[in-house]
């Protein structure tokens, strides 16, 4: 009899030759304990984390931990029911009043994952007969609800206007059309050309999907995401977000100003067939939420930090994704997976944890070190985190 | 020349820029198995083809297309549509 399992071979065998080399996995990291949110343990070793989505260091706020510790002590440790059955309690609703003050929007729904609202979104608004048109960069999140649905699905070259113009144009007239977009790319921290493309979107009758999942807390005045700073609020039909990323727990949202909007609480099966969130995660991100109304002096430092950090691994010789800091992520593109791994963990025994990611997740089969910023580094660690970079940089031959 | 035939010898030419391997094609050659294309070679050359024939591959149809043939059948199919 066929072993299922068989069809995972060549990856066991590529996994265990590179382990073979006497490198650590870079995907079983365990933090032993997390000091604070830039600060962890792992391995005994007190380590500067630079591969986190914590990007407004809310995980440790003493505000969103009081709010949740009440949380537990008034609703309990969880809801252990559907958001439209018995799992929608006073919290949730409170959180989804969070977001759409946040994001000033008539409607907001929460849902118990970021990755489960994409999917629900994508799965439940197109039809057999609709198209969804989405960047081939887009987030598995993205693909998989497109998988889920029944949709025609179109995909355009990562951030081409022309290329996603063309492909809208070529649309037959019947059926419905939705354009998924994100703010930024979360692979080379790259964000979309949103004014342009949103304009090229509704010139063609499209709706139109961002997610701002590496964008909300630190783009725009109000930081809603890159779409607030491009300008393009006023015809973006849907905004969706998570909690794990900027907010500092788990969850994720779709925000929207549709009349019809909450009919998808009935139909979104990623929303109904699921356990709600446990009242301590929605007090903690609603709270959250509401600090992050008024972080600019925070969003500043991040900006200063991803600038900084850019900057010095780029003088330091490192081929960065992107020209210029675009996003609170700086990708370092590395050759081959046995000099990203060698990297890798040369940064983790001096002390600083980074993203290791290769393909399928990246683009066009590149290896990456991700570094990703917070507005709780301190000036100290960045230039530490440099520092560190030098050195493993040099022992391990990916700099001169 | 027939329709068809003149459609396969056009796909054939904008398969030629990917055809690392030199592969002799035929109605029966795959593009995962015998062109050994990845997922983005295959976008690169769908773009090639809806630009060429002004058509709209979706990826639902392209889950479905295998063969240089059946990709030649669809190719057809969409322009009679168009």
């Amino acid at each position: 009899m066929k072993d299922l399992f068989s069809k995972f071979d060549p990856l066991i065998a590529e996994r265990q030759a590179l382990l073979d080399t006497g490198v650590r996995d870079p995907f079983s990291i365990v933090m032993d304990k997390v000091l604070s949110p830039t600060l962890a343990v792992i391995q005994g070793r007190e380590t500067i984390l630079l591969g986190t989505y914590n990007y407004m260091g809310m995980t440790f706020d003493r505000d969103v931990i009081e709010a949740g510790k009440r949380a537990l002590d008034e609703f309990g440790s969880g809801t252990t029911g559907s958001r439209v059955l018995n799992g929608t309690y006073q919290g949730h609703k409170e959180c989804e009043e969070a977001l759409k003050l946040f994001y000033g929007t008539e409607h907001a729904m929460v849902f118990s994952t970021g990755y489960q609202a994409n999917l629900g979104l994508m799965s439940t608004i197109a039809g057999k007969e609709d198209y969804i048109v989405l960047d081939a960069d887009s987030h598995a999140s993205i693909y998989d609800g497109c998988a889920l649905g029944n949709a025609q699905i179109v995909r355009f070259r990562h951030n081409s206007v022309e290329d996603l113009d063309k492909r809208l144009g070529r649309l037959p007239t019947e059926g419905g059309r939705l354009v998924v977009l994100e703010g930024v790319y979360s692979m080379l921290g790259d964000i979309a050309p949103l004014r342009e493309m949103v304009d090229v979107a509704k010139k063609h009758g499209a709706m139109v999907a961002v997610d701002e999942a590496h964008g909300m807390g630190f783009f725009g005045p109000n930081g809603r995401g890159v779409f607030e700073e491009a300008g393009v609020e006023g015809q973006v039909d849907f905004v969706i977000g998570t909690f794990s990323k900027s907010v500092g727990t788990v969850g994720g949202f779709i925000v929207s100003n549709h009349p019809k909007f909450e009919v998808l609480r009935l139909v979104c099966r990623p929303y109904v067939f699921t356990a709600s969130l446990p009242p301590s995660v929605v007090a903690t991100a609603a709270t959250s939420i509401r600090k992050l109304m008024h972080a600019g002096e925070k969003r500043a430092h991040l900006w200063e930090n991803s600038r900084r950090l850019h900057k010095g691994l780029r003088d330091l010789g490192f081929t960065i994704a992107t020209p210029e800091p675009q996003s609170a992520i700086i990708a370092i593109l590395l050759p081959d997976q046995q000099k990203t791994v060698t990297m890798w963990q040369a940064l983790l025994e001096r002390g600083v944890y980074v993203n290791m990611a290769r393909p399928p997740a990246t683009p066009a089969g590149m290896y990456l070190l991700r570094c990703s910023l917070c507005a709780e580094h301190s000036s100290e660690q960045v230039g530490q985190i440099l520092d560190r970079f030098a050195a493993a940089g040099r022992e391990t031959g990916c700099i001169g | 020349m027939t329709d068809r035939e003149e459609t396969f010898a056009k796909v054939a030419e904008l398969i030629e820029p990917f055809n690392k391997k030199g592969v002799d094609l035929e109605e029966s050659t795959t593009f995962a198995g015998d062109l050994e294309w990845d997922s983005l070679t295959v976008m690169d050359f769908v773009a090639a083809i809806e630009d060429e024939f002004d058509i709209l591959i979706t990826m639902n149809m392209q889950a479905e297309i295998e063969t240089v043939g059946q990709l030649v059948d669809a190719v057809e199919e969409l322009r009679n549509e168009g």
